[in-house]
């Protein structure tokens, strides 16, 4: 029952936080939104159990990604940009293209995947909460064992777009 | 317990919005921001399946994509911070040098 209650406050919220990110005029209310909805999906992470990411969510989404955003929001911050429409002309063909795709994935979901007892995706039993535990500890031994190598490869990932941003920091460009 | 199923609805429902939010907005920022509800619907679904299949797995994808995201934004803001600066515009139909 409180799973239940956590997990529709916490979907409510993203969704609504989610569209309004979407739908606001001036950015940084968009910025302040997606701080909700990336708080919100952390909600979500713990009623999943899934503690680790819960943490990493918080402190790398909202400590580190928005506060960025939140900057580059105030250095190139226009008056002008508030006058000028927000959205294309396109909007309303692109909208009704955007929710096309969701009812295709949704029918992907009904049609696609078939398990042993020929249930969809969205008919699966649930489960009890399995034996994923300590999160921590799994999550590392996972990343240094079988994922070593993809792990390197982000560690480069990340240093290249180090550099990435420092170019394009640069003042003559 | 919840099933998984709502969570893959939920999930839908968030990419679908960032899907429109890239579409439809004009100023590039935004653009970035309706990239990042789209990753984090994914990881919603990775999570969720790790759950239901009682593996980690999925929980070590999502921290993978969550290191995406992150190389993501700070690229794609310098970006935007030099596109500025040369030209003073975030809107995305403006930006148009490389258009025949």
């Amino acid at each position: 029952m409180m799973d239940q209650i956590l997990f529709y406050f916490f979907g409510g919220l993203a969704v609504l936080s989610a569209v309004l990110v979407v739908t606001s005029r001036s950015a940084i209310y968009s910025a302040i939104f997606l701080i909700t909805t990336l708080l919100a999906t952390a909600g979500l992470y713990l009623t999943l159990r899934a503690e680790f990411l819960f943490a990493v969510q918080i402190i790398l989404y909202v400590g580190g990604i928005m506060v960025l955003f939140a900057f580059v929001i105030m250095l190139v911050n226009l008056d002008v940009a508030l006058h000028q429409a927000q959205f294309n002309r396109q909007r309303w063909v692109a909208t009704l293209l955007g929710l096309v795709l969701g009812a295709q994935l949704l029918l992907a979901f009904l049609l696609g995947h078939r398990d042993g007892a020929n249930r969809d995706l969205l008919n699966l039993p649930s489960v009890a909460v399995t034996q994923l535990e300590p999160n921590t500890q799994l999550i590392g031994d996972v990343l240094f064992n079988k994922y070593v190598i993809p792990f390197e490869i982000a560690s480069i990932l990340l240093l290249v777009a180090l550099v990435g941003a420092v170019v394009m920091g640069k003042k003559r460009i | 317990m919840i099933p998984t199923s709502h969570y893959l609805i939920l999930s839908l429902l968030l990419f679908t919005i960032g899907v429109i939010g890239v579409v439809t907005r004009r100023n590039v920022v935004i653009i970035l921001m309706s990239i990042e509800l789209i990753l984090n619907a994914v990881n919603i679904n990775l999570v969720a399946f790790s759950r239901h299949l009682g593996s980690i797995d999925g929980q070590a994808f999502a921290i993978f994509i969550i290191t995406d995201a992150a190389a993501e934004a700070a690229v794609g803001l310098g970006i935007i911070i030099a596109y500025f600066r040369n030209r003073q515009t975030l809107l995305a139909d403006e930006m148009d040098l490389l258009r025949w």
